[in-house]
């Protein structure tokens, strides 16, 4: 089966039901998405597809269809950063940072869809995405900050 | 120099040593010279040197033992050597070197000794010996908000002693006096403006003798520490996914794994059959381990639908059988003069007081907790004849490397543990449950590295959970003002439940921690009595996020609150008039200006709540706003002041206290572990949530620095935030809730 990952055409070999989230991580080595809970309860394994954020650990790699997947290393790099990953870094918003690959991919779909989303959205939003270390007041700020960032570009 | 560095002159010294090309400075030696009869058995070898920086000609290496969960250790162990060594914490690699006996922690077990506002002489020499102590059992631990207190000194003190070595290794090579140099950025600067590198000084600073007599820079001075610019480290790297944590390592020809055991903790299995599980797609092997099986597959995923397939037979648990049995275990024990731990506390003469009909009385319950961090639990692991590699992101290295002998039968000095960045822990990984499997797998295939991950739903049901506890509380009031109180804490025994387990050794006495959160509050009171109840051991339990402060807090505050609420008092004067320690009272009044507790109402179906708790040498004040919707209780605001001697790392604290205040608010609201069958029945985060974004209030934070000593502050923002919530709700709505969670007895939106 052929896949494609950050903008790279990628061959696995795999049980058509495994999860996307297992086939980055142990088949293609793409370490940004993350194991949470395996059942779409905390927002740790989010992806695009096609631009559309979605929990990888839901999604059979069959049921991909085609569809373009970028992780959190395809939205931005340390040396070419994606404007939420700026606004994540200023408000210094990790603590352990576990959950904050999919805080960020679930931000930039939703900055992407909305780009002034009010505070209540903002929160409807970024609900599914678990952070046990308790960042959440950084990040709605960082979302905010972000989508002045956008805007100005 | 103060008391901290006057222990810490003591019990290390610092010096250097030659390195392959290089130096190495912070060396550390045990007091040798003072003979001490706890230090009679140090094997050869334990007294090693170990350095927190090293020097050559490639660049310059901190050592970071205290390791990183997500409370910014890292970064403060690096900023705490760069400030003094002259360099930028950004340009230097960072490692958290090897376990050894040299990175002991003495603050854990001194914390552990003495509340934090008693400055005796005697206490101080309880919290030293308690230090020695944690030298003893090779305690290189990262835990109790220890490593500010721990570090602060000793990381400062190697970074001035490579400063001033380097300089005298410039003096030397130059003739010009040591006195006339300066440093900057990595570089020893003569006095015309020439710059010499460190490390084209490494390899000459090898052959001198240490400046060893150093004077610590004083915090005006600070280019780094305490200022609003002091970054943490690792953000880029967090908000790129380029962090790799322990789950994110990969060894060359690993295979993946993951295990099922025995949901009953520590019980057997008796037999199993793997039949269905062998025929499953990518299985390569089916490995028994203690009380469970592993599966060995070529991808995680393969191997955890593998290991849920597999049947097995399981034996029983050794404590009761459900939650029900449970709860009489803690009714029996409470107020039972068989199971007294300690009375800590006992001030006027309360059976005397309570001889009235006037009595309060309450009854508090907190349950058993997951401590739940993001990334489950998992270790790579390699066994050969010789050798035992371990990857893992582990809060005690040492006893991780003890383990691992004992399973392999391999010398200590050939099992290598490599401690991994920690997708959070809570306390959750100060448990090598996980690390002992991955070893047993591993060895079941000799020169495979076997990368071994729980899944969620192993993770949460084989947590060695935060403790239940029950209080019962009797009070009375008299003239507007709280007189008499009373607490009786019933608790199975926490810290022997954990040592004994990981570090096979057994703790004699009571247990402190019971109590821990409330005997120590800086109160007084005419008749003031707290006595700690031990339980028997049920489910092994762990140390989680404040400890024994985690429920206490919340049992102590609510029943303070109701005591004053019966003598009509307001709810943050009495707490002040009756606070001893001048430095708490300030972190009380603070909350209250900046809450505007003496303002207006908020009017109807609004209230809010103020709570105090001391833990760990901190005393935190918390204040939280609630309104009473239609559909549940709603949190509006939070607002939390605290002490903490000094802040190092002002953006960071602010995150960990209000970090540590949403952990405490969400396990009020909604989380719990309950047992049947032996098996907690809450599997993953659908039941065991904590708090999410659109509960979580609007936060003001506040630090202050009037104690006399220097703080963490990873675990004291917890324990007020339950009863702050729970106060607040009593103010809005009449109803005094005295159970976590309280969505059993309350909703919120
Ligand atoms: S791992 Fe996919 S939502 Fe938790
Ligand atoms: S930063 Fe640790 S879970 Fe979100």
């Amino acid at each position: 089966m052929e896949i494609s990952v950050n903008g790279e055409k990628r061959e696995i070999d795999v049980a058509l039901d495994m999860p996307l989230l297992w086939v980055l991580r142990d088949e293609l080595g793409i370490m940004g998405p993350k194991y949470g809970c395996g059942i779409a309860q905390c927002g740790a394994c989010t992806v695009h597809i096609d631009g559309m954020a979605v929990r990888s650990c839901q999604l059979a790699v069959s049921d991909l269809a085609g569809g373009e997947v970028t992780t959190i290393e395809g939205l931005g790099t340390p040396d070419a950063l994606h404007a939420v990953q700026e606004a994540w870094i200023e408000e210094q918003v990790a603590q352990c940072g576990y959950c904050q690959s999919g805080q960020i991919m679930q931000a930039a779909s939703l900055l992407d869809a909305d780009p002034a989303p009010s505070d209540e959205k903002i929160d409807a939003v970024m609900s599914g995405n678990l952070c046990r270390c308790g960042t959440y007041p950084r990040i709605r700020a960082a979302v905010k900050s972000a989508a002045t960032k956008l805007q100005e570009t | 120099m103060s008391r901290v560095g006057t222990i810490a002159r003591r019990t290390f010294l610092i010096g250097s040593a030659t390195i392959a090309g290089g130096v190495a400075f912070g060396a550390y030696m045990v007091n040798r010279p003072i003979p001490n009869p706890l230090l009679d058995d140090l094997a050869e070898g334990e007294a090693a040197i170990t350095p927190y920086v090293k020097i050559d000609a490639n660049g310059i290496t901190l050592i970071t033992p205290r390791a990183e969960m997500g409370q910014g250790a890292v970064a403060l162990q690096a900023n705490l050597i760069a400030e003094e060594l002259d360099i930028d914490p950004a340009s230097a690699t960072l490692t958290p070197g090897m376990p050894g006996l040299a990175y002991y922690n003495a603050a854990t077990l001194e914390e552990g000794a003495a509340p934090g506002y008693d400055d005796s002489t005697s206490t101080q020499i309880t919290r030293y010996m308690f230090g020695k102590v944690a030298k003893l059992i090779g305690l290189q631990i990262t835990g109790g908000s220890s490593t500010t207190p721990d570090s602060f000194t000793k990381l400062r003190t190697a970074g001035a002693v490579a400063r001033e070595t380097l300089k005298e290794a410039a003096a030397q090579r130059t003739g010009v006096d040591r006195s006339q140099l300066a440093t900057k950025d990595g570089h020893v600067i003569l006095p015309n403006g020439e710059e010499i590198a460190y490390t084209a000084l490494a390899a000459e600073s090898a052959l001198i003798a240490p400046v060893e007599d150093v004077t610590l820079r004083d915090p005006s001075t600070w280019r780094l520490l305490g200022k609003p610019n002091m970054k943490r480290l690792d953000m880029v790297a967090k908000s790129t996914g380029t962090e790799i944590y322990g789950i994110d390592c990969k060894v060359d020809g690993m295979v993946f794994a993951s295990v099922c055991a025995n949901p009953a903790i520590g019980g057997d299995i008796i037999s199993f059959d793997a039949t269905t599980a062998k025929t499953m797609p990518g299985v390569q092997e089916i490995v028994p381990v203690t009380g469970g099986v592993g599966v060995i597959a070529s991808n995680t995923w393969y191997a955890i639908q593998a290991a849920n397939a597999v049947e097995c037979v399981w034996g029983p648990g050794s404590y009761p059988e459900n939650s029900e049995k449970m709860w009489n275990v803690l009714e029996t024990a409470i107020d039972n003069e068989d199971y007294f731990n300690d009375r800590q506390r006992d001030e006027g003469d309360v059976a005397v007081a309570l001889e009235t009909d006037d009595i309060i009385e309450a009854e508090y319950r907190v349950p058993y907790l997951a401590h739940a961090p993001m990334e489950p639990m998992n270790a790579i692991v390699l066994v050969t004849d010789t050798k035992c590699e371990i990857w893992s992101g582990v809060q005690a290295p040492i006893w991780t490397r003890d383990k691992a002998v004992a399973l392999t039968g391999l010398a200590p000095e050939n099992v290598h543990v490599y401690v991994q960045q920690m997708g959070g822990s809570f306390g959750h990984r100060a448990e090598i449950k996980h690390v002992e499997q991955a070893v047993e797998i591993a060895m079941a295939v000799k020169g495979t590295p076997v990368k071994l991950t729980w899944s969620r739903e192993e993770d949460m049901t084989h947590e060695f959970p935060r403790p239940p506890a029950i209080a019962r509380a009797r009070g009375k009031v008299s003239n507007g003002q709280v007189d008499t109180f009373d607490l009786s804490v019933s608790q199975a025994a926490v810290i022997p439940s954990w040592l004994e387990r990981n570090s096979g050794i057994a703790m004699p006495g009571p247990d402190p921690s019971i109590a821990h959160g409330s005997w120590d509050q800086p109160f007084t009171i005419p008749n003031y009595r707290v006595t700690a109840y031990r339980a028997p051991d049920m489910v092994p339990v762990s140390t989680w996020r404040s400890v024994g402060a985690s429920g206490n807090g919340f049992m102590h505050d609510t029943f303070m609150d109701e005591l004053i609420h019966a003598a009509g008092a307001d709810p943050l004067v009495e707490r002040v008039r009756l606070c001893f320690d001048g430095t708490s009272r300030k972190v009380m009044e603070e909350v209250g200006k900046i809450s505007g507790w003496d303002g207006p109402s908020l009017g109807e179906n609004r209230g809010r709540g103020i709570a105090f708790c001391m833990s760990f040498g901190v005393p935190v004040a918390q204040v939280v706003e609630v309104t009473n919707t239609p559909n549940g209780i709603k949190i509006d605001k939070a607002f939390i002041v605290a002490d903490v001697g000094t802040v190092l790392d002002p953006k960071n604290a602010e995150a960990q206290l209000f970090g540590g205040m949403i952990y405490g608010l969400g396990h009020a609201i909604n989380s719990e572990l309950t047992y049947e069958n032996y098996a907690a029945q809450q599997d993953n985060y659908h039941a065991n949530e904590g708090l999410r974004l659109f509960q979580t209030p609007e936060f003001e934070v506040k630090i202050l620095e009037n104690g006399h000593h220097i703080r963490g502050l990873g675990e004291p923002g917890v324990p007020p935030a339950a009863p702050a919530l729970g106060n607040a709700i009593f103010a809005a709505t009449g109803q005094r809730i005295r159970e976590m969670p309280f969505h059993k007895h309350i909703n919120f939106v």
